[in-house]
């Protein structure tokens, strides 16, 4: 429970479905703020004390347990590591993998729990190969992206009383009607560990200041940065380049290269991609055919909108050939998650995106 | 858990916490005599300061009480100033004192204070080194969590000077060792420096006399002996150098401002008339139990460690058992322990709602990983062989489960050997 109106409806939920119910707050961080600030919105103190109220007004015990070192272990540090290296993290998926669904959920487990449920927008489906995980019903909110690296095992385990729901007003409805406090509370938009949504200020802070070249596709040097880190392929906002492109047109960054701190920039359409390779790749119970390429479609972003593919399983990962629309600024780092219709079939990071299609 | 409310002036039961409490150094049921002088009391308009038959009533109340509660504490009534509880009586205390004695003597800014004092004097004391130049000497404690008086002779020996007051608990919350309170008198007496203890875990455990223990000031509160939530005292000698900290109306000698609480000061002082005539009955009932507790837990989980000093040593509080579980956290102990209707505590404070390590723990040497698999059980008055016997049969499953998720953790690996 972290303090927010989702979670304290899906804890409320579960304990009408007759479950025995134990609220649990993650402490991540061992400097919490007493007050929430800006659109963070958990992780202060004061957010504890609202799942704290939401628990007691639900009558279930509610225990803080502090993960803020194994946090720090895996998803802040895999945060810099992978900024770091050219590539662009995304960390709640980390926080999924390794602290919601590894770290939370197997200590539940040993203390006797069946499984841990949570407040995020996804429905689990019950199949003769096992459980599915499906999108939201509430588009805008859909979080099959972020809980797609979980994999069959831990899905197994997981409980989203909140799948059904179609709109966020219905759960503050939910909300309001038992009570709970929260139900006005903001919705969070931030990553809870950067404060203000800085996050080239929280690398700079973590990473140090490291100067180096911006250069475009020719090796002319077009600008200074002070850390390739802080710039992900795609992005054209920030790029401070003192001087216009030769025909005018708006740059992108379109490589990040770690080893000499070196950031390129070029013309948009170097950005679009139709072929994406991806590694660590996870599948869920009944969504692989027996070999060979299958037809999906794949999202590349939290909030992004699927595309038509095919795809194919490779060992340790998969690769991906679009077959519609291409993607435009597809960084390493990211996941790529494979659909059809609104049933998940597996996931995987992006190592690679490139052109293979002659231009049309 | 429903209580019902009991008719005024009635001596209705006050409801036990359901199942196994074994809770009582945190709060004890209030008794019924006090719940009932407090429905009284509170049924009463009166201000005591007022001059008016109103007011005269409700100090006369008050008055009674601060006697009663002089009596009860071998203190004389004037040396009794009510306050809010023992957060309160502490914080007076520490600043009280520190800030009347830098007055007398500006040279004055050392305040010496166990290791394991609860954070109610620590944090004051902490806080007045960061706000009012003090120097805070913190004094070591041995294996059993016993104050090391040699340290605090060649302290005073060296700097008795320098030093505004020391502040040496009667009995420690976590593990119930008794300290050598009156060793520390003692030690200061020579050199005029005041004492404080908080007695607040003392007091309806073991004998607790305020003139013969040489202390200058010693902190007592409601809740611990069967009185009401948010009244206690600082029992304060009347030539001790103590500043206010509250400012007001001018109660309490002047120290301590603010309407007198009537309904509580007079509930405060049944429950504690009524413990400590009770003490020699209670004490070896409660000790006797506490030592069954202790077997129990041993047979139940046989890595489960003691601490604190030997129940037989008679230097421990007769209600207080502590022990670590390696491997296992102490919040796992907790939550699993309440789900099968036993309730304890870690004994240590959190820190923003996340459990850490006990100050009193790492002070007595326990390594950290240990110390994160604290439990204590206290007994009170109302506790029972069956309360007892509820935590000795839950015990193996809780811990077993506990230790598996510490091992999942990884926070305790270190202590699961």
């Amino acid at each position: 429970m972290s303090g927010g109106v989702d979670s304290a409806v899906a804890a409320a939920l579960a304990v009408e479905a007759g479950h025995e119910v134990v609220g649990v707050h993650m402490a991540l961080s061992r400097n919490r703020d007493q007050f929430r600030t800006g659109s963070r919105g958990c992780c202060s103190i004061e957010d504890a004390g609202d799942a704290r109220r939401a628990a007691d007004v639900l009558g279930i015990p509610y225990y803080v347990w502090d993960l803020s070192e194994r946090f720090e272990d895996t998803v802040v540090s895999d945060f810099l590591a992978e900024y770091e290296a050219g590539r662009t993290p995304n960390p709640c998926v980390r926080c999924n993998e390794h602290i919601k669904f590894e770290a939370l959920l197997d200590k539940a487990t040993a203390l006797g729990f069946d499984a841990v449920a949570t407040g995020h927008y996804a429905r689990v489906v019950d199949a003769p190969h096992g459980p599915e995980l499906h999108r939201s019903p509430n588009e805008a909110k859909d979080q099959s992206y972020v809980l797609a690296v979980m994999g069959p095992e831990r899905l197994a385990r997981a409980v989203f009383p909140l799948g059904g729901y179609a709109s966020k007003d219905e759960v503050r409805a939910e909300a309001a009607r038992r009570g709970l406090s929260v139900s006005a509370k903001p919705d969070s938009y931030d990553i809870c560990f950067v404060a203000d949504g800085d996050t080239r200020g929280f690398l700079r802070s973590r990473l140090g200041s490291r100067p180096g070249a911006v250069v475009d596709t020719d090796g002319n040097v077009v600008g200074e940065h002070d850390g390739a880190y802080a710039y992900t392929v795609g992005q054209r906002k920030g790029l401070a380049l003192g001087r216009p492109a030769a025909d005018g047109r708006p740059r992108y960054v379109v490589d990040v290269q770690p080893t000499t701190n070196t950031v390129v920039v070029g013309p948009g359409e170097l950005l679009s991609v139709d072929r994406i390779a991806g590694d660590r790749a996870v599948w869920f119970s009944g969504a692989l055919p027996d070999d060979g390429w299958f037809d999906a479609e794949i999202q590349v972003r939290a909030h992004g909108s699927p595309v038509p593919a095919r795809v194919r399983a490779v060992p340790d990962g998969l690769e991906v050939e679009l077959t519609g629309e291409l993607l435009r600024g597809v960084a390493a780092g990211q996941s790529v998650v494979v659909y059809r219709g609104t049933r998940v079939l597996g996931q995987a990071t992006v190592s690679r995106a490139w052109r293979g299609r002659v231009a049309g | 858990m429903t209580v019902t409310p009991p008719l005024p002036g009635t001596s209705a039961p006050v409801a036990e916490p359901a199942g196994a409490y074994l809770d009582h150094a945190a709060t004890t049921p209030m008794s019924p005599a006090a719940l009932a002088a407090f429905v009284g009391e509170a049924q009463r308009t009166g201000n005591a300061s007022s001059l008016h038959s109103a007011g005269r009533a409700a100090r006369r109340a008050v008055e009674e009480s601060r006697e009663t509660v002089a009596r009860a504490l071998g203190a004389r009534p004037s040396e009794v100033i009510f306050t809010a509880g023992g957060t309160e009586s502490d914080n007076l205390a520490i600043k009280g004192m520190f800030w009347g004695r830098r007055t007398q003597d500006t040279r004055r800014t050392r305040i010496l204070v166990s290791a394991v004092e609860h954070h109610a004097v620590l944090d004051p004391a902490f806080w007045m080194a960061g706000h009012a130049g003090a120097e805070i000497v913190l004094l070591p404690v041995d294996g059993d969590g016993r104050v090391d008086v040699d340290t605090l002779r060649a302290e005073l020996a060296e700097h008795a000077d320098e030093v505004a007051l020391i502040s040496v608990m009667w009995a420690n919350n976590e593990v119930g060792t008794l300290q050598p309170v009156r060793e520390v008198v003692r030690a200061a007496r020579p050199y005029g420096i005041p004492v404080h203890t908080d007695a607040v875990q003392a007091v309806g455990q073991v004998e607790v006399d305020f003139a013969a223990s040489g202390v200058d000031a010693m902190t007592v509160t409601g809740h611990k002996v069967g009185g009401p939530v948010g009244v206690g005292a600082l029992v304060a000698r009347r030539d001790l150098a103590l500043e206010a900290v509250l400012h007001g109306g001018g109660q309490e000698r002047g120290v301590r401002s603010g309407t007198l609480d009537g309904a509580a000061i007079v509930a405060f002082a049944v429950a504690l008339e009524e413990t400590v005539a009770a003490l020699p009955e209670r004490a070896p009932r409660l000790a006797a139990l506490r030592d069954r507790l202790v077997e129990q837990v041993r047979q139940a989980a046989p890595g489960a460690v003691l601490r604190g000093p030997d129940p037989a040593s008679g230097d421990r509080l007769p209600g207080n058992a502590h022990f670590t579980f390696p491997g296992a956290e102490g919040d796992s102990l907790l939550y699993l322990l309440d789900s099968a209707g036993v309730q304890a505590s870690t004994g240590s404070a959190c820190q923003a709602g996340v459990p850490q390590p006990s100050h009193v723990l790492l002070a007595m040497g326990v390594p950290e990983a240990e110390a994160r698999g604290a439990l204590r059980f206290s007994l009170g008055a109302t506790s029972t062989q069956a309360d007892v016997d509820r935590l000795a049969a839950a015990l193996p499953g809780v811990v077993a489960r506990a230790q598996a998720a510490g091992l999942v953790s990884g926070r305790t690996m270190g202590g699961a050997a």
